[in-house]
């Protein structure tokens, strides 16, 4: 005979078996009796499977790669304590973790809303700006004169274009 | 403007009450953002969280909603200010709790309320009385738009706005309504509309958010999901389930009539002569008679205009209010007297009810 199903939340065996349609997706959860209460499953009020489905898939018994987030420092571990990332920098850092728990937690797994655009452009103007900067420098290092000329013009529309909207805004 | 003066006059709740917020009391939406390159304030150091206080602060005085507004860091507040805060909805409890680095911003009106350094770096809150998600949205959207050019968001293409828990991923939007719904909890339906707002993808909570109860017969309803939909679907929705809400509401009011009103009237008239003649209330008992009252308000029982006292009332009532009109700290019993002391003094001159014109149904 196959063993019990264990709690999605401890090691007890799991005596409630929750199934909830939500947008219509199936979501189930099988959990022992303390932590059901504990959860306030039995109380259809104030109850969220999703913020559910997040804790259960942070079971600490699962074991965990050694993963860190190079911007913060932050440890697929401390994401099972916390239940937050460290910074937006960890989304890519656990994709692998993350990305398939969207699935189960949202209505899609892509955004399609809005989109920051003023900051993109923005930020795809500085990079550029960067870009020439030390291709300038380059250039004059190696006495491609005329290069740096080139650079040095196109640095300067670019930061017209980069000034001017703040003050129109 | 200072958050004590700010307190002294009335929030947008308990001001523009009108007959379009009989039902939906009020319409909240808030959108979760971060900025690029900076750990999230339960992760960040206290440095660094003092960094983007400031930034964010900036920012947002810069933006013209903002121009007239209080502002003030968590630890400059009072307990009481923070709890009648919590009260008015402008903050959350977790903001009330916070230590250090974090803050909050709110325009003059109490329309708009910005919270720095609670789960995410920014918590936008734009809040209007009555059924008005659309408004709400188009003015959170301005405001966004316009931090937008002075702070930089942390943003996927894939996965939208990040945020410090993946459950407010993508729109990083929640838009809820405060619904009072006394037939339906009358005649023991809640359960049923609760379980079916939870299949649509929809969250039922209490008057105060996760935890809550719903005294006053007071719920708040709004998206579970924020990722792979887009704002305006996530909103319309909402209000499509919002609608289907009202309508039952209005049936179940609907049908105790019909089945037995003078068992309803009981009540309404009732909780009237409790409101007008107690010595002690506590304030859950407060919001249950309230509600009532404000239930006989939407049967003609009571004219129009008391809608906007009863409004005002819900808020007035709670602890901390309460707390703010008396010289010295109150215990909870001393708070109950004096709670029942100023229901009595509003309700000496409250219009008295008209039981003719449903009573003949």
């Amino acid at each position: 005979m196959a063993s019990p199903l264990k709690c999605d939340l401890c090691t007890q065996p799991a005596t409630v078996h929750l199934t909830q349609i939500v947008n219509n997706k199936v979501h189930k959860v099988d959990l022992c009796e303390t932590c059901a209460q504990a959860k306030g499953v039995t109380d259809p009020s104030g109850f969220s499977l999703a913020d559910l489905l997040l804790k259960a898939s942070l079971n600490p018994e699962v074991p965990v790669s050694a993963v860190r987030c190079e911007q913060c420092g932050f440890t697929q571990n401390d994401f099972k304590k916390h239940g937050r990332f460290g910074c937006p920098q960890c989304y890519e850092a656990f994709s692998s973790l993350i990305d398939p728990m969207l699935d189960n937690m949202h209505k899609g797994t892509a955004h399609t809303g809005k989109v920051p655009e003023r900051a993109l452009e923005r930020k795809t103007l500085h990079d550029r700006l960067g870009e020439l900067e030390s291709n300038l420098e380059d250039a004059v290092k190696t006495e491609r004169y005329e290069d740096a000329a080139r650079y040095r013009d196109e640095i300067n529309q670019l930061k017209q274009i980069v000034e001017q909207p703040k003050s129109a805004r | 403007m200072t958050i004590a003066s700010l307190l002294s006059t009335p929030s947008e709740l308990t001001d523009s009450a009108s007959s379009k917020s009989a039902i939906v009391l009020m319409t909240r939406i808030r959108l979760a953002r971060n900025l690029a390159g900076k750990s999230f304030p339960g992760w960040a150091r206290e440095a660094q969280r003092a960094e983007v206080l400031a930034v964010c602060r900036d920012a947002l005085l810069a933006t013209a909603p903002m121009k007239r507004s209080a502002n003030a860091a968590v630890s400059e507040l009072t307990d009481l200010e923070k709890q009648m805060l919590v009260e008015r909805h402008l903050i959350s409890r977790e903001l009330s709790g916070s230590s250090s680095g974090a803050g909050v911003v709110i325009n003059k009106d109490q329309t708009v309320s910005v919270m720095i350094n609670e789960e995410d770096h920014l918590r936008i809150q734009v809040l209007r009385a009555g059924f008005q998600l659309k408004k709400a949205w188009s003015v959170i959207n301005a405001l966004d738009s316009e931090l937008e050019n002075r702070l930089d968001y942390a943003f996927s293409p894939r996965l939208g706005y990040l945020t410090a828990c993946p459950t407010n991923l993508g729109t990083g939007l929640r838009a809820s309504a405060m619904m009072h719904l006394p037939a339906l909890v009358i005649a023991g339906q809640m359960e049923k509309v609760v379980r079916a707002v939870n299949q649509l993808g929809m969250v039922v909570r209490g008057l105060f958010g996760e935890g809550s109860d719903a005294s006053g017969s007071i719920f708040q309803i709004s998206n579970q999901t924020t990722l792979g939909e887009s704002e305006e679907a996530i909103i319309k929705r909402l209000g499509s389930v919002l609608q289907s809400i009202i309508e039952h509401e209005l049936n179940a009011r609907a049908k105790l009539l019909e089945s037995d009103a003078t068992k309803l009237f009981d009540k309404i008239g009732r909780a009237y002569g409790i409101l007008q003649n107690s010595h002690q209330l506590t304030s859950t008992e407060a919001m249950n008679l309230l509600s009532l009252l404000r239930l006989g308000i939407d049967l003609l029982v009571f004219p129009e205009e008391t809608r906007a006292v009863i409004d005002r009332l819900f808020i007035e009532a709670q602890p901390g209010h309460i707390q703010s009109t008396a010289k010295h700290d109150l215990e909870s019993n001393q708070r109950d007297i004096l709670r029942a002391e100023r229901l009595r003094t509003e309700f000496a001159t409250f219009a008295k009810p008209n039981f003719t014109v449903n009573g003949q149904n």
